[in-house]
């Protein structure tokens, strides 16, 4: 055991050695890693971005319940201790007729014209508002028709047109980037499959040799596995430095455009795992590829 | 330690390179194998390496058939014989010590003992203080020091030479084969492929002869 981890030591670095005996070359294909994988990363950030503004705003939507003029204050106080259990319902919160009036006149400056009638033509009415995450529009038009069948409610409203097309087009968004990331991806295994053919080529007579004096398999992949793994990390963390050093260019703007819909949207310190996560991806994609061209090609390299 | 028996090989579109070939190799013990360019010499001597495998009859290695041995077998088979190139077969960006090492490495041995094993066979063929150098920097002879170095360093029970002084004027020729002879004192069986007859006569070992792919002399034990 102790064995095998020092030889993957032996292999780690020996890799690292030949990265940087061959560093212009290297950083070429690291920097166009990079880029193939700035840009999936780039869109997810984006659509990341337009997940927090859409969220915010459903967080912002409510269903208005409005209650039949028979309904008491108590009653209605009672429904919204209900629905206020209800899973998937964040709060709801009863709004009486007087005060609803109260709220218009505030809001609308109609003050004196609302004094000129004797009775109060507003209903009571209760403001639900459901959990973020439950806040999609097929949930939402489940609960608008169960909310419609209450004894106490006259109607419900909700105007989700809106959540709709924000919904598609994060989702519209979500594909295209989950595509661009597939095929940028493949990209980035054929990119490193190729460098780490190149790398069999040009060290032909030393497999050749290892061969001869008795290297398995193993030995003779380890070194090029590893040097995959490590072109797809250094073009992760590259990718990792893009990423956010544009993000860096693009905050103003991207907290103006949120500020346009009541929203905020501060660049969020990422976390270690998120930090990790690129390069990994990286280094996976590499081993991947050089895991390719490793079994189709270290084969055909027999002493003869 | 090697044993032919009956054996055969035919190279894809080609005729055949050894014909009924048998005879026995015991441990410690040193023969040539001599005969024309083309004879089959190198084929015999990768019969043994499993670099080629016989059409017909079986081939022994220490008591091992080798002759259907898989794929994953073969490099423990070669780590049990040391193997020396005409042309050397040296890496020639790594240093007299890293050539020298590799073995052991892909043996799995640990650094001191590595350490120890290159300086041991460094010492053995005379070339100890110039682990640092790069085999381009060396003369020829020297070159063929740090291959059999190489090939003994493992400690093998075996070591095979195809033409190793092919390229060497007749001193340094002779000096190679002592070499192999010290090794062969110390219990080290040797079979070493070589038309240079002058150097073989006078060294006085076991000598096999092929003509045609055929062991036409030395199939029996001296
Ligand atoms: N890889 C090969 N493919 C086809 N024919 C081969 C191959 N290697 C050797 N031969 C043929 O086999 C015969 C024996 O070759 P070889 O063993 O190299 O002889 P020697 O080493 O005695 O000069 C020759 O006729 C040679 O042309
Ligand atoms: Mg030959």
């Amino acid at each position: 055991m102790r064995e095998l981890s020092i030889r993957h030591l032996q292999a780690f670095f020996f890799s690292l050695g030949q990265l940087w005996r061959t560093r212009w070359g290297t950083a070429m294909s690291v920097a166009v890693i990079a880029v193939s994988l700035t840009l999936p990363s780039g869109l997810y950030l984006v659509l990341q971005l337009t997940d927090q503004i859409s969220a915010d705003w459903q967080g912002g939507a409510e269903i208005s319940l409005f209650l039949k003029p028979k309904v008491s204050d108590a009653a209605a106080l009672k429904l919204a201790g209900q629905l206020q259990q209800q899973p998937g319902i964040a709060a709801a919160d009863y709004v009486s007729a007087t005060a609803a009036l109260e709220e218009f006149r505030q809001k609308s400056g109609f003050g004196s014209a609302l004094d000129l009638l004797d009775a109060n033509p507003l209903p009571s009415l209760l403001r639900v508002r459901p959990q973020t995450d439950q806040a999609d529009p097929a949930q939402i038009a489940v609960w608008l028709e169960e909310f419609k069948a209450l004894p106490e409610v006259e109607a419900a409203e909700f105007d989700y047109a809106w959540v709709q097309r924000l919904h598609g087009i994060v989702q519209v968004g979500r594909q295209l980037a989950l595509m661009v990331s597939l095929l940028l991806g493949g990209g980035v295994v054929l990119i490193i499959g190729n460098t780490i053919r190149l790398a069999i080529f040009n060290r032909r007579d030393e497999i050749e040799i290892s061969k001869l004096i008795g290297a398995t398999n193993a030995f003779i992949r380890r070194p090029f596995l590893y040097s995959g793994f490590q072109q797809g990390a250094l073009g992760g963390a590259s990718a990792l430095l893009l990423v956010y050093g544009s993000l860096g260019l693009l905050a103003p703007a991207a907290d103006r455009l949120a500020g346009f819909y009541q929203s905020q949207f501060t660049l969020q310190i990422i976390g270690w795992v998120e930090l990790l996560l690129l390069p990994l991806i990286g280094g996976l994609l590499g081993l991947v590829g050089a895991w390719l061209a490793v079994s189709r090609h270290l084969r055909d390299i027999e002493p003869g | 330690m090697i044993r032919f028996s009956e054996v055969f090989k035919r190279y894809p579109g080609g005729g055949d390179a050894l014909k009924n070939v048998d005879f026995r190799l015991v441990a410690g013990e040193m023969a040539f194998l001599t005969g024309h360019s083309g004879a089959g010499k190198s084929t015999l001597l990768k019969l043994i390496t499993a670099i080629e495998r016989p059409t017909r009859g079986q081939v022994w290695i220490g008591g091992e058939n080798i002759s259907r041995i898989k794929p994953r077998k073969v490099p423990y088979l070669r780590r049990r014989i040391g193997v020396i190139f005409q042309d050397h077969k040296l890496l020639y960006d790594r240093t007299v010590y890293d050539n020298i090492a590799l073995p052991l490495v892909v043996a799995g041995l640990n650094h001191a003992e590595v350490r120890r094993r290159v300086r041991a066979a460094l010492d053995k063929v005379g070339l100890l203080g110039k682990e640092r150098s790069y085999p381009l920097t060396l003369s020829g002879g020297e070159q063929q020091r740090v291959g059999i170095a190489r090939a003994v360093a493992g400690k093998p029970p075996l070591l095979l030479a195809d033409e190793p002084t092919g390229n060497l004027d007749p001193e340094l020729s002779l000096e190679i084969m002592n070499l192999f002879a010290e090794f062969n004192r110390v219990g080290v069986a040797v079979l070493i492929a070589s038309h240079d007859l002058e150097l073989i006569k006078q060294l006085g070992y076991r000598q096999m002869v092929l003509d045609h792919g055929e062991l036409v002399a030395g199939g029996e034990q001296v």
